[in-house]
């Protein structure tokens, strides 16, 4: 059953330096407030999974939280590459990060494979792609009705999944509505997990199929408001692109980049995201 | 009516746009892609269905998105579905007829590189990765690529296949099992490409107004094949412009809104 905690308590309890840890978010809802509780609680050695690591993956990487990254697409969506991935990729700066690269197909199956409780997904890509040359979790497997040949990925089950929702009630049920990406695949995958939401309600007021996590499908639930900027929450805030294009110069030097992360995040608090999303308020 | 003073890349982009019908699904890659399939939406086919990999299908954006999971794609979505269930039901099933991509390098038979420049353990420049183009090229029932051309781009040899195109050209799709029909149309700030029927090499078939082939060869870093039957590109219509840079002008004031984030 989920419990309500503060994030410091929330990533304290279920963040461990050596864990497979996944921050989901397809563009909308990207949890950026837990993942700078985990760089202020000087979390290590994560192995880090997302399909579309971008800036707050970039911040991890670049603190020197990351042993080993499992990802589909690295970059700043519509800005350009990720300055610290690259740095560490190309230059081992603060240290050299393993890679293990799929393509949004195979991630997104081996999440739902993870949820599913089965060891792998099987799905038809990677045709002719050298991903599966320098990759070896990239395989096959036969249909035994058909004869034909699948690509075949190992089933993603992350230690902990941090997520960011509109809202939760007060028994701890989760929605999540607007592009609601791999979310609920990555909770429904993982051991535990952990939910910032923008706000507490006694009704969730949900459609009959709207995308709700159960109370007891969660572990932690905690009330950080603008928690997911300068990603955005569908009906709450809109997308800070000038944020995301600010973050490409920033980010473009080690000094600049150690300067902004100690002001914003190290000497911040989950706090701080309330005012950082009140000129972006809908809008959306 | 047609206008004669347009840019190279307003050209690119509404040249790109003519190819889309109004009966096609498209999966829409970002950047390029995103701006030429809005553009066909906005004049000649405005019941195209657009689908962006974030799981929005049937979006119909104001301006364009700098993300591929802006919130105004979903706001204007027909219906948002999970990633999964893209990938799986949508692009996997055998649901969209063209995928429109972009590239950071292509090779003469359309193969992509999105992924590293250099070796893959040692890259001299790590690019973002594949994202759904390794099955966006070969799920969708064919695939439209555009890209300012330059000699760093269009290459001999691409240094990683992230996403395959005709391979070594002639039968390589067919031999690897591939059904789909893969890269059946290229279009540049400076021609119109499609792939030779027999070898798959990409062919100018049109240059746009003002380009010579000493332009073309220039910018490419193979030697270009020219169709016997050379074609000059219609100009943009007046029509075109104002709709691409309408869009352009929304697209930026709306991206440099808000105060310039100190805080990402």
């Amino acid at each position: 059953m989920a419990q309500f905690m503060t994030l410091p308590e929330a990533v304290a309890q279920n963040l461990n330096s050596g864990d497979t840890a996944a921050f989901e978010g397809f563009t909308h809802l990207i949890p950026h407030a837990s993942a700078h509780e985990a760089i202020r609680q000087g979390i290590k050695d994560l192995t880090l999974v997302r399909m579309t690591p971008d800036v707050v993956y970039d911040q991890l990487i670049g603190m020197g939280a990351v042993k080993k990254l499992i990802f589909s697409y690295a970059g700043n969506p519509g800005v350009g590459l990720l300055r610290r991935l690259r740095d560490s990729v190309e230059n081992g700066w603060p240290h050299a990060i393993e890679i293990e690269e799929h393509s949004h197909a195979a991630m997104a199956n081996a999440y739902e494979a993870g949820a599913a409780g089965l060891p792998f997904a099987a799905f038809r890509g990677y045709k002719g792609a050298e991903l599966a040359r320098v990759n070896p979790n990239i395989r096959s497997v036969t249909c035994p009705f058909t004869g034909e040949e699948l690509a075949a990925v190992p089933a993603i089950r992350p230690d902990v999944t941090f997520i960011h929702a509109q809202k939760a009630d007060r028994k701890g049920n989760v929605l999540i509505e607007g592009i609601v990406g791999v979310q609920k695949e990555a909770v429904l995958a993982a051991k535990r997990s952990v939910v910032t939401v923008e706000e507490i309600v006694d009704d969730l007021d949900a459609h009959p199929n709207a995308c709700v996590l159960p109370g007891w499908a969660v572990t932690a639930i905690c009330l950080v408001p603008g928690g997911a900027h300068p990603s955005y929450a569908h009906g709450y805030y809109s997308r800070d692109n000038a944020s995301y294009i600010a973050w490409d110069k920033i980010a473009a030097e080690r000094d600049t980049f150690l300067a902004w992360m100690k002001e914003n995040v190290l000497d911040a608090r989950p706090e701080d995201f309330a005012d950082r999303i009140k000129h972006l308020r809908s809008a959306a | 009516m047609s206008e004669t003073d347009f840019t190279s890349n307003e050209m690119m982009t509404i040249a790109a746009s003519r190819a889309l019908k109004n009966t096609d699904v498209c999966f829409v890659g970002i950047g390029a892609p995103s701006a030429a399939c809005n553009i066909a939406r906005l004049t000649h086919a405005p019941d195209v269905t657009l689908i962006y990999e974030s799981g929005t299908i049937g979006t119909a954006p104001q301006v364009l998105p700098l993300s591929i999971g802006d919130g105004e794609l979903c706001d204007t979505a027909v219906t948002t579905v999970s990633v999964p269930e893209m990938f799986r039901y949508w692009l996997q099933g055998g649901r969209v007829t063209v995928g429109f991509l972009g590239a950071a390098q292509i090779d003469r038979f359309g193969n992509i590189n999105t992924t590293v420049i250099g070796d893959y353990d040692h890259p001299k420049t790590r690019l973002p990765g594949g994202g759904g183009a390794p099955e966006i090229a070969s799920s969708c029932g064919e695939i439209f690529i555009t890209l300012k051309q330059s000699k760093r781009a269009m290459v001999d040899k691409i240094d990683f296949f992230t996403s395959f195109g005709h391979g070594e050209g002639r039968d390589h799709r067919q031999r690897l099992g591939i059904t789909t029909k893969g890269p059946t149309l290229m279009v540049t700030d400076l021609a119109v490409w499609k792939p030779d029927p027999v070898t798959r090499e990409f062919t100018v078939v049109s240059m746009h107004p003002g380009v010579t082939r000493e332009m073309v060869q220039a910018e490419c870093g193979w030697t270009v094949r020219f169709a016997d039957k050379l074609e000059e590109t219609p100009a943009p219509t007046g029509i075109e412009l104002s709709t691409l840079r309408d869009l352009n002008a929304r697209t930026k004031a709306a991206h440099s809104g808000g105060k310039t984030g100190e805080a990402a």
